[in-house]
């Protein structure tokens, strides 16, 4: 366990030291970088803190989350990552799985919601966070089955469409919408490929990999990390943890990406 | 039976105008309470220009009917430089368009503005990490010289794009107040300035 940290380490630095000096050929170093990693994925730790987390007593109530229903039953973490965000009758709510999390952390460890809520990502040079870790290892536990998030409960088609919506919302000093940058094929920010999520093959491929390994950011990221750090670069105020908005673009990716089999936690540069 | 009619399509109309307040108002409404203010990005930056409302439609969709209104509008937004010198600094030029930093709640607010240009355009051929969501703007003075009508039309450009492409997707970096006049010239000299590396 020890040697294979320390050998994630070593690769992370090295990577990262070649990130500024990558060229036109970035793609193409990144997809022989993941077949060297084969299965092998820095969040793997990540994913075993993630593991112990889920069965560890916390909170007041000194209650593990193994009786968490992340909406396939009570404790039923196979597979239940592939078919979220959706409807909870409990919350009367569309939820994703880290909105489900909180939601969990609140109802049976006692915690509040705003305690729950706090700092759900790592800062740079921080070690991963509880939720970061969760959804890791929730998030594997879906790897290779179809994504499936439901669109039968009117909230959850509600949940689509103003996903939709917000994905062409133009709003701020630069007029940005998601769609600005993500609504063509092919295109990129400086090397950085954008996946066209205006059509369900761009959608598939991008929705896929998360939470996934930033190597540039040492981290394991969220989906809410992503559509939260999408917001800040269309110059929009701050996108808050948890929100309807967050919760209805993911739906709106999600519902996208239908039949793809998850392949998460991803590593992306 | 006309007054039937005329009543029940009366109430049709206003079922219907009702759903579409709802509809729009739901969206608002995630909108207030999804967000918060950071940095110097506030909640009013949330609320959309009448030219932001109707460049929002679905990817695919044709422009709006009021195209040619947002055209115009842009046309005539338009603030030229008041000594009439287009021209400022290649170099200078360059690292605006090099520098990526500028509004974001996590970007400082007393700092220069970048124009991130690279972002989405070819530029200088020595700049390889380029963006490709605009045109590529190598060779953009080379190709085009300097004439009066050319330094109004970039300007322009650059000010407020949608005088010429209603809802496109670049910023309205004059209008918006994203780069000053200064700033501006100094873009315009990368693009047009003979010696810029843009037209080597």
């Amino acid at each position: 366990m020890k040697i294979k940290f320390a050998w994630a380490i070593g690769l992370v630095m090295a990577i990262s030291s070649i990130i500024p000096t990558l060229a036109l050929g970035e793609e193409d170093i990144f997809a022989q970088y993941r077949e060297m990693f084969g299965d092998d994925n820095p969040a793997e730790l990540m994913e075993l803190q993630g593991e112990e987390l889920w069965k560890t007593p916390g909170g007041p109530k000194k209650a593990s989350l193994e009786q968490c229903d992340l909406g396939l039953g009570a404790g039923k973490v196979a597979g239940a990552y592939a078919q979220l965000p959706r409807y909870f009758e409990d919350a009367d709510r569309v939820q994703d799985l880290e909105t489900r999390l909180v939601w969990c952390m609140v109802k049976i460890q006692g915690l509040s919601w705003d305690e729950a809520t706090a700092n759900p990502f790592s800062v740079q040079g921080q070690s991963t966070t509880k939720m970061e870790a969760l959804a890791a290892w929730i998030a594997g536990q879906s790897k290779g089955l179809a994504v499936a998030v439901p669109q039968e409960h009117p909230k959850e088609i509600a949940a689509f469409k103003t996903g939709e919506k917000l994905f062409n919302y133009r709003a701020g000093p630069y007029d940005f919408s998601c769609a600005t940058c993500h609504s063509q094929s092919g295109k990129r920010i400086r090397l950085q490929s954008l996946p066209n999520l205006a059509e369900a093959a761009g959608a598939r491929e991008a929705y896929i990999g998360w939470p996934a390994y930033r190597v540039s950011q040492g981290a394991v990221r969220t989906m809410q990390w992503r559509v939260g750090d999408c917001a800040r670069q269309q110059r929009l105020p701050k996108l808050k943890f948890t929100s309807d908005a967050s919760i209805a673009l993911i739906s709106y990716m999600g519902v996208r990406a239908a039949g793809e089999p998850m392949d998460a936690p991803g590593l992306k540069r | 039976m006309t007054t039937v009619l005329q009543r029940f399509s009366v109430v049709l109309l206003l079922l219907l105008l009702s759903a579409a307040a709802v509809q729009a108002s739901e969206l608002d409404s995630v909108i207030e309470t999804s967000f918060k203010a950071k940095g110097q990005a506030g909640l009013e930056r949330l609320k959309q220009t009448d030219q932001q409302a109707a460049c929002s439609g679905p990817v695919g969709m044709p422009l709006p009917d009021s195209a040619a209104k947002i055209s115009a509008e842009a046309q005539a937004s338009i603030k030229f430089p008041a000594d009439g010198q287009y021209l400022g600094d290649w170099e200078a030029g360059e690292r605006i368009a090099q520098e990526g930093k500028g509004m974001q709640y996590s970007d400082k607010a007393d700092e220069p503005n970048g124009g991130n240009c690279y972002a989405c355009h070819q530029l200088s051929s020595a700049e390889i990490a380029f963006g490709n969501l605009g045109p590529s703007l190598h060779h953009y003075g080379k190709l085009r010289g300097q004439s009066e009508a050319i330094l109004k039309y970039t300007w322009t450009r650059l000010w407020n794009t949608h005088a010429f492409n209603p809802c496109a997707h670049m910023p309205r970096f004059g209008a918006a107040g994203i780069l000053t006049e200064q700033q501006l010239k100094d873009v315009m000299a990368l693009l047009l300035d003979p010696a810029s590396p843009v037209n080597q």
